[in-house]
């Protein structure tokens, strides 16, 4: 006769001791700095690895049962997004142009991410961080995979999306963003957890998902906002990782607070530098707008990160060195980026274009003491010459920074009317900077950013040699149809069409 | 140390002048004026004559801005790599002592329309 034998069940901590910490095992036949060969050259000590605290506490199958409870929700919604024409709900056919940098330039950026984790996760020798470390990857490519499924739809519709993974590698606005990602990993592993872990995830990521996802639900486009409900808590997950790790890297050795102060300082300015698309998005794109720039920094960088860096001061980490520097940028910088994207948007796989007299008003009140002074001059006359059938088209390409790779927009931190030029001079070879902080960050390792692949300069050498027709191929623009101003585009004229049949009678 | 790295690293410029076929970089802005978003790159020959910069490259983007047509080109301050220099017209760039990458800067004291009061 069959006993019935009922099943043991682990309690949870027990669960939590036998898939995590007890995966990890001494080695026997080789020496721990064989197997983990990273862990010395940055100069960072850790003493004991089982200080480390897991946050979160959970383990593999408790995630992959979440995920994919949120994977089934995700799809369900974003196939009746499609089904029920969801795109003719948007504010505006503006508004992509704000998901098309998106996607060109940030979600390849998760999948960055992705590898990074997985990289640092088979470097640090302690369990807890590699678990954790895991687990983000995964996040991250199935942040890549959902981005790219939420807006897959757009490009049934709409130009400029057809081909983002090419121009995530070719195209030159990119080459921001994947610089910062490609400096990230190719650091140490303790670097890059500074880098992204911390200064991207914890002190900036507010300042980019924040905006971005309401400003989708802002603009009608619920494909996003799906997307942006799906990432929130594996966010609220990655932040408190990265908050973890500087203050294991901090509490393990005094020795270790110059090096990480120094990482700060250089990821908060590449981050800054970074995310500066984003005060564009938020004062120009979005149709209907959720907030300036401004007042998204006050909230989430003066006040956010001001009580954070508080807080770190107990381990003698002060704020960020271009802090001063950023807060004097606050009000000029989305002004400064929208005029060079409509300038150059014969080279954009987006649509800019002029903002209007409602736009300009709203920009004054949200910056009287800028916008009147400096920026509206210059709309002003780019609207007459647009009008005199003249569009303004910079054919100059633009200098860019050998550091942050942006063109280099932007002005002395103290005289907004006079351009920041900086230079230096590394083995014979000249290089040009946006910034001082830009400027710091070749100097401290010039041998890293020489190699720069910067886009504007690629132009004229092999294999496009300054054709800007073969440029176009080569990056997979289509002349007419994805670049250029809103106004009179494809986009423009399918969206009002469309809208129209679904509107009126017509 | 000059990398962070686990042996020595060196690493290979990407932009050295033998990459652009003859040709080399310049640099131009006019200080002042934001119009331009940026400064201008220009892929040329180091034959070339400061004047053919000027007249050429130069004077055709210079267009869009209102001041464009009151330059007085023998009046313009230069600087050349931020330092106040005097170029030769008739010169090539290359007799100007103009490298690859330099960046020239020129300013017009008096001209700027699109600066509100």
């Amino acid at each position: 006769m069959d006993m019935k034998v009922t099943k043991k069940k682990l309690g949870l901590k027990d669960k939590y001791k036998l898939m995590t910490r007890d995966l990890g095992w001494e080695p026997s036949y080789h020496s721990k700095d064989e197997l983990y060969p990273y862990m010395n050259y940055e100069g960072i000590k850790i003493h004991d690895w089982d200080k480390w605290e897991d946050p979160f506490r959970l383990t593999m199958d408790a995630y992959w049962k979440y995920q994919a409870e949120k994977e089934r929700k995700f799809y369900a919604i974003i196939d009746a997004h499609a089904q029920n024409n969801g795109h003719l709900n948007l504010t505006d056919a503006r508004y992509l142009s704000a998901l098309k940098i998106f996607l060109q330039a940030i979600s390849p950026g998760e999948y960055a991410a992705h590898r990074g984790f997985a990289r640092v996760g088979r470097e640090f020798p302690g369990v807890g961080p590699q678990v954790a470390c895991q687990m983000q990857a995964i996040d991250e490519i199935r942040h890549a995979q959902t981005q790219i499924h939420a807006m897959s739809n757009y490009n049934r519709y709409y130009n400029g999306f057809h081909a983002f993974a090419d121009q995530r590698d070719r195209i030159w606005y990119t080459s921001v963003a994947r610089s910062f990602f490609d400096d990230a990993m190719s650091a140490g592993p303790f670097e890059f957890m500074i880098a992204i872990g911390f200064s991207f995830e914890y002190v900036l990521t507010n300042l980019l998902f924040v905006p971005f996802m309401s400003g989708a639900a802002y603009n009608g486009d619920m494909a996003t906002v799906t997307f942006g409900f799906s990432a929130q808590s594996d966010e609220a997950r990655h932040m408190t990782l990265g908050l973890e790790v500087i203050k294991f890297i901090l509490e393990q050795d005094p020795d270790n607070l110059p090096i990480v102060q120094n990482w700060i300082d250089k990821w908060f300015w590449r981050g800054f530098r970074v995310l500066g698309l984003v005060s564009t998005m938020m004062d120009y794109m979005l149709p209907k707008r959720v907030m300036s720039w401004r007042e998204a920094w006050d909230i989430y960088g003066v006040e956010n990160g001001g009580a954070l860096f508080k807080d770190l001061a107990r381990y003698g980490i002060k704020p960020p060195k271009g802090w001063d520097d950023a807060e004097k940028a606050i009000d000029h910088m989305s002004h400064q980026f929208m005029l060079g994207l409509y300038q150059w948007s014969f080279g954009t796989a987006f649509h800019a274009w002029i903002p209007s007299d409602d736009d300009m008003r709203w920009l004054s009140a949200k910056y009287p003491d800028t916008f009147d002074q400096y920026y509206r001059p210059r709309w002003e006359h780019i609207k007459k010459l647009a009008a005199a059938g003249t569009p303004f088209k910079n054919y100059g390409l633009a200098k860019l920074c050998q550091t942050c790779q942006l063109p280099t927009v932007f002005t002395e931190p103290d005289d907004p009317t006079l351009t920041c030029h900086r230079e230096t001079v590394y083995k014979g070879e000249k290089y040009h900077f946006c910034s001082d902080g830009c400027q710091h960050i070749f100097e401290n390792e010039p041998e890293k950013y020489i190699q720069a692949w910067l886009p504007m300069p690629q132009l004229f050498q092999d294999p496009v040699n300054g054709d800007l027709g073969e440029w176009m191929k080569w990056v997979s623009l289509l002349d007419g149809k994805d670049n250029g101003d809103y106004a009179g585009s494809e986009d423009q004229k399918n969206f009002e069409a469309w809208r129209g049949l679904a509107t009126t009678n017509q | 140390m000059t990398v962070a790295a686990i042996k020595e690293y060196l690493a290979v410029p990407r932009d050295r002048v033998e990459n652009f076929h003859g040709k080399q970089l310049v640099y131009v802005s006019w200080d002042r004026h934001l119009l331009f978003a940026a400064p201008f790159l220009l892929c040329l020959p180091p034959e070339t004559a400061f004047r053919e910069l000027v007249n050429g490259p130069l004077a055709m983007l210079l267009q869009a801005d209102p001041d464009a047509a009151a330059i007085d080109w023998t009046k313009v301050e230069w600087l050349k790599s931020n330092q106040p220099w005097t170029p030769d017209f008739d010169a090539s760039l290359a007799a100007n002592g103009i490298g690859h990458k330099d960046q020239l800067r020129l300013r017009t004291s008096g001209l700027n329309s699109l600066l509100a009061a």
